[in-house]
């Protein structure tokens, strides 16, 4: 009975130690790639040891991660979709679109390169998979870099594969369908930064190869936005602010630069260009 | 095979190590299952012994309910519960998404229904003949009461045990109500989840063997806990 009254006393104590809401928390939801590639494991602890804000982030898709903003589910949000970003900014969900990086997309397969793509533009590069059914692996969840994927398969003229044999739409985070695409011999787009850390982690060694890059369409900028509070009471919209203009401050723009795997630089700062 | 060797080394360094991730990843687990399985055994025990022990109408119905939640899947809780935490949602208010309390909601729901099955079935079986000797020899409704009470400890913890074995290992809710994030909501499950998906399996067989240790332990003793139950 001793024992259990002691356990009831010890989370008793527990429970509201771990309800308990500090002031200075930021909610922030984000795409994969800045999660995966480590840019926020690196930033972020500074930014807390400069603004004493406990920023904590969920790494989901930029579809989802505009979703959670619109519930007002969060306070910040990081995301890479310029076009539905804009839309949302026009709808009143968020204020605030602040620029910060980029970097590109590429289009990486098999190193044998079944459809022959290396080198040719996106459009024709896509339609020649397409041509030769040679597998594909798509995010398939609506994330920002499946947004551009599948603008890019309708700037080639072609409707999106949807139910094609070959295109396997995984539903999972960039890491995960760079892994699925490299076991199953398929081709698939990402950000370079996360193909740099994809590198990384598999020490080079990978059945996977750039095949298409340095068109201008793959251009990819990455967004900051605060949750407005006047749709979303609850939104902290000063600790948002403080976190959009520290991430485009000379220093945080700075360490975007600095932020190199395999000597590789991953994204470029653009804050206020 | 040299992957899974190198996991495995790489695995008892980390732990023994004292890695921050790893250690943060089985401490949030512990503190979010502790949690849940507190209010499970504080709503659901007193529950189940009403629905074993009492006799009235639409009992049956309540059992053959209870026994049908047994398999509600993780997933559909935790979609329940993000819908109901949410901002927009009912709970939205309460600020509980991407907490642990907002986790625990929802493994409340997943063991909940366990440990009132569980406990109305040991109390239905314990000895009737047990009731009616006492009653014989004079003891009165609160005696009878508390003897029944004290036949069926150790069910209570058998019920316990398997419902926390359940919310410890379950990934559903905690990744969609607690979004994964690290050094707060990051439970042993949803990191393995990520690591693996990165590619980085090291840590994630590291945190299974953790898994693995509290599981194991824990069905054990509910091996341990059948043999003096005398089941």
């Amino acid at each position: 009975m001793k024992k259990f009254a002691a356990l009831l006393l010890a989370l008793a104590l527990l429970v509201p130690a771990m309800a308990q809401a500090k002031d200075k928390v930021l909610m922030m939801a984000t795409t994969t790639s800045t999660d995966n590639t480590g840019l926020l494991d690196e930033l972020m602890p500074e930014f807390t040891k400069d603004s004493g804000i406990d920023i904590r982030w969920t790494a989901i898709g930029t579809g989802k991660a505009l979703a959670m903003g619109r519930n007002c589910d969060v306070d910040v949000l990081l995301v890479h979709a310029p076009g539905a970003e804009k839309k949302f900014v026009k709808n009143g969900h968020g204020v605030d679109r602040t620029q910060l990086m980029y970097n590109d997309f590429v289009i990486v397969g098999p190193a044998a390169d079944p459809a022959q793509v290396k080198g040719m533009p996106v459009e024709k590069a896509l339609k020649a998979i397409a041509k030769a059914k040679a597998p594909f692996a798509s995010r398939g969840d609506n994330s920002g870099t499946n947004k551009k994927e599948i603008s890019l398969w309708k700037a080639a003229g072609m409707a999106v594969p949807d139910k094609a044999d070959w295109y396997m739409q995984l539903g999972q985070g960039m890491l995960k369908t760079l892994n699925a695409a490299a076991q199953k011999g398929a081709y698939t787009m990402t950000d370079r930064g996360t193909w740099i850390k994809y590198m990384d982690v598999n020490k080079g060694k990978t059945p996977l190869k750039i095949v298409v890059e340095g068109d201008k369409v793959l251009f990819n900028q990455y967004s900051a936005i605060a949750i407005n509070p006047a749709v979303c009471p609850n939104a902290k919209v000063e600790l948002a602010n403080e976190f959009i203009a520290w991430m485009a401050s000379p220093k945080a723009q700075k360490a975007i630069g600095d932020f190199r795997l395999l000597g590789k630089q991953l994204f470029t700062p653009n804050a206020g260009k | 095979m040299g992957f899974i060797y190198e996991g495995l080394l790489k695995a008892f360094e980390l732990l023994f190590n004292g890695n921050p991730e790893t250690w943060s990843a089985v401490y949030i687990t512990l503190c979010v299952s502790s949690l849940s399985i507190f209010f499970t055994i504080l709503l659901g025990a007193p529950l189940g012994f009403v629905l074993g022990y009492c006799r009235f109408k639409g009992r049956e119905t309540l059992r053959m309910i209870t026994d049908t939640l047994l398999s509600f899947p993780t997933v559909v809780i935790g979609l329940l519960v993000y819908s109901l935490v949410s901002r927009q949602g009912p709970l939205g208010d309460y600020g509980l998404l991407f907490t642990l309390p907002g986790i625990a909601i929802g493994q409340v729901m997943l063991g909940m229904p366990i440990v009132v099955a569980m406990v109305a079935n040991a109390v239905e079986n314990s000895d009737s003949g047990m009731k009616d000797t006492l009653l014989t020899l004079g003891a009165d409704n609160i005696q009878v009461l508390k003897a029944t009470l004290w036949e069926t400890r150790y069910h209570l913890m058998l019920a316990g045990v398997a419902a926390y074995g359940r919310i410890v290992s379950e990934i559903g809710i905690s990744m969609m109500v607690g979004g994964n994030i690290k050094w707060h909501t990051r439970t042993i499950t949803t990191a393995i989840a990520l690591e693996t998906g990165k590619g980085e399996f090291a840590m994630g067989i590291a945190l299974g063997v953790v898994l693995l240790i509290i599981a194991f332990g824990v069905n054990f003793s509910v091996a341990k806990l059948k043999r003096r139950a005398g089941q």
